[in-house]
């Protein structure tokens, strides 16, 4: 009869299942790695597309329209999340509709739309601002701008607002109490604390704007999809002009998202606070009324 | 006999078709305490968010310092303000939560200089000096950078009162302000609110605590049921109850 005793040594459990996962992933690499220094690609060629003026140019279009559609759909984002916490029905209405068209259609879709706009509306005419024939105004920059922008402006507006709503009711009437008008509580209270909810689907959001405009390429704006495949229709070298590209695009993937990470964590400071105080308010006894 | 500085007359609120508040009416005469009592949900916490609007009436009148709340008289009418014309009236009258409700996001001192600075336009740096003084007034000035995650419930509690009073209000109301505490963070917030009584401040006070009624309050009121069902001083409402329902709350209360 086996009874307690210290010194028995003991035998770990040995993962099997690790060790044979492990070794069919690395395998798989390996071969992979074997077709691609196999194929028929020419390495040497891609660090002069990477840097070719065109694909420079394409680079640039690129990061511009990101930056200008997803800042403008975090502008009527707001204002679109507003609305639709309006004491106003037809404001609330305008929201709803405006979010369901704008994320219920395809964003290749909508830039068409906006680019053959001139079709149905020759002459854009809005008093005091404009007034001109439609395709001087809605060229393909404008028409990608509006297509992504107001897309992403909808997921903004949904975003946005579940970010309003995660802020507790007493916040608002603690502003209310030391006589903060709506608008002030908005900015110092509401919007401040909402944003730990805002900024990371907003990161998220981005980086999927950044590889989203090479849908511009279509119309055709020359974004760094458009500007590769330009360039390839040229020297014939197609796969090492899309890889160049696709450096790129990892390149700005990866610093935007290392900016998301810097941005969350400076908001880091009120969310430690957030997160003490939850803790401390759970050891208090908050059930009476 | 001065002008009582808080008067509600006939006050009905209703929350769809319930109506939580029949037809309350009372003075508070400038540097009284009147202790607000009453079983839970007697209505006592509407009452108070009446007294600043953050609840709309359905009936009835509140006037504060010679000002009807949320509205403005004109002709002989009373025309209702719009939200930012009521925070200018809710400026005067400092109010205290039963959950604090402190901004976490800012610390101890940013608290309390939030409403000095962003509402009534002052001066940073005195701001700050001010604040400081109100938070060395509730003991809490080794804490001003602190935020409130990391502050215990009592000192919140505090820094919230700092925070109303910063905002120099003729009349403050507190919700119950020792309700989420632990028992013995009780008096560190008690003896800051005796200490304003005692300094004359107006307050309205919704409170469990008979022994800081028993204390401070010029006027107890006891509410159920959304009606006011029995007032008088301390000595008469607390220790010689005429109505049924006051004995039987005190002798649960006590
Ligand atoms: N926002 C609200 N919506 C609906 N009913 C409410 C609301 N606030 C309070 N009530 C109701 O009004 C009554 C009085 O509540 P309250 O003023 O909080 O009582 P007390 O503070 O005396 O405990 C209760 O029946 C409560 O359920
Ligand atoms: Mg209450």
């Amino acid at each position: 009869m086996a009874a307690p005793d210290p010194t028995m040594p003991i035998v770990r459990l040995t993962h099997w299942g690790r060790w044979v996962g492990a070794a069919v992933i690395v395998g798989i690499l390996v071969a992979l790695g074997f077709a691609f220094a196999d194929a028929q690609i020419l390495w040497e060629d891609i660090p002069d597309f990477f840097a070719f003026e065109v694909m420079i140019d394409g680079l640039w279009r690129t990061l511009g329209l990101a930056v200008a559609a997803q800042a403008g759909a975090i502008v009527i984002g707001i204002v679109i999340a507003l609305m639709g916490r309006s004491a106003n029905p037809v404001a609330r209405w305008f929201a709803w509709g405006y979010i369901w068209i704008f994320r219920g259609l395809p964003v290749l879709l909508q830039i068409l739309i906006w680019y053959n706009l001139a079709l149905v509306f020759p002459v854009i005419s809005i008093p005091f601002v404009v007034d001109a024939p439609t395709n001087t105004v809605i060229n393909a920059f404008a028409a990608a701008l509006l297509g992504l922008g107001l897309n992403e402006s909808a997921y903004m507006a949904e975003i946005i607002r579940a970010g309003l709503n995660s802020v507790d009711r007493g916040q608002i009437e603690a502003a209310q109490s030391i006589g903060m008008t709506p608008g002030k509580t908005l900015i110092r209270v509401t919007l401040p604390q909402a944003m730990r909810v805002i900024i990371p689907p907003t990161g998220n959001d981005f980086i999927n704007m950044l590889k989203g405009t090479s849908i511009a390429s279509v119309i055709p704006y020359v974004e760094l999809t458009k500007a590769a495949s330009n360039i390839a229709s040229r020297n014939l070298e197609f796969m090492e002009t899309l890889l160049a590209a696709a450096a790129w695009y990892m390149i700005l993937v990866s610093i935007a998202s290392v900016g998301q990470y810097y941005l969350e964590r400076s908001f880091d400071a009120a969310d430690r606070a957030h997160r003490l105080r939850n803790k401390v308010g759970r050891s208090l006894k908050l059930g009476r009324a | 006999m001065t002008q009582p500085l808080v008067r509600a007359v006939g006050v009905v609120k209703k929350f769809g078709h319930t109506t939580v508040l029949h037809d309350v009416s009372m003075d508070v005469q400038p540097g009284q305490v009147v202790c607000l009592l009453g079983p839970s949900g007697a209505g006592k916490s509407t009452f108070l968010r009446c007294i600043n609007h953050l609840e709309p009436l359905d009936g009835g009148q509140i006037w504060v310092d010679g000002e009807p709340i949320g509205y403005r008289v004109r002709n002989g009418k009373l025309y209702e303000l719009r939200e930012r014309d009521v925070a200018k009236q809710r400026r005067g009258i400092g109010m205290v939560f039963q959950r604090f409700n402190l901004f976490p996001h800012r610390t101890a001192l940013q608290n309390v200089v939030e409403g000095p600075v962003q509402v009534r336009r002052r001066d940073q740096a005195e701001a700050r000096k001010k604040a400081m003084a109100l938070l060395d007034r509730v003991g809490l000035a080794d804490k001003a950078d602190a935020y409130p995650g990391q502050l215990s419930g009592g000192q919140q509690q505090r820094v919230a009162i700092a925070r109303a009073l910063a905002m120099e209000p003729k009349l403050m109301l507190f919700d119950e302000p020792t309700s989420a505490l632990d028992p013995e963070l009780v008096g560190e917030v008690l003896d800051v609110m005796v200490g304003l009584a005692k300094d004359g401040m107006t307050m309205i006070v919704v409170t469990h605590e008979i022994g800081f009624a028993r204390q401070v309050a010029d006027h107890v009121v006891f509410m159920v049921d959304g009606a006011v069902v029995e007032t008088g001083p301390p000595s008469q409402v607390l220790d010689n109850p005429e109505h049924q329902r006051t004995q039987q709350f005190l002798a649960k209360v006590l």
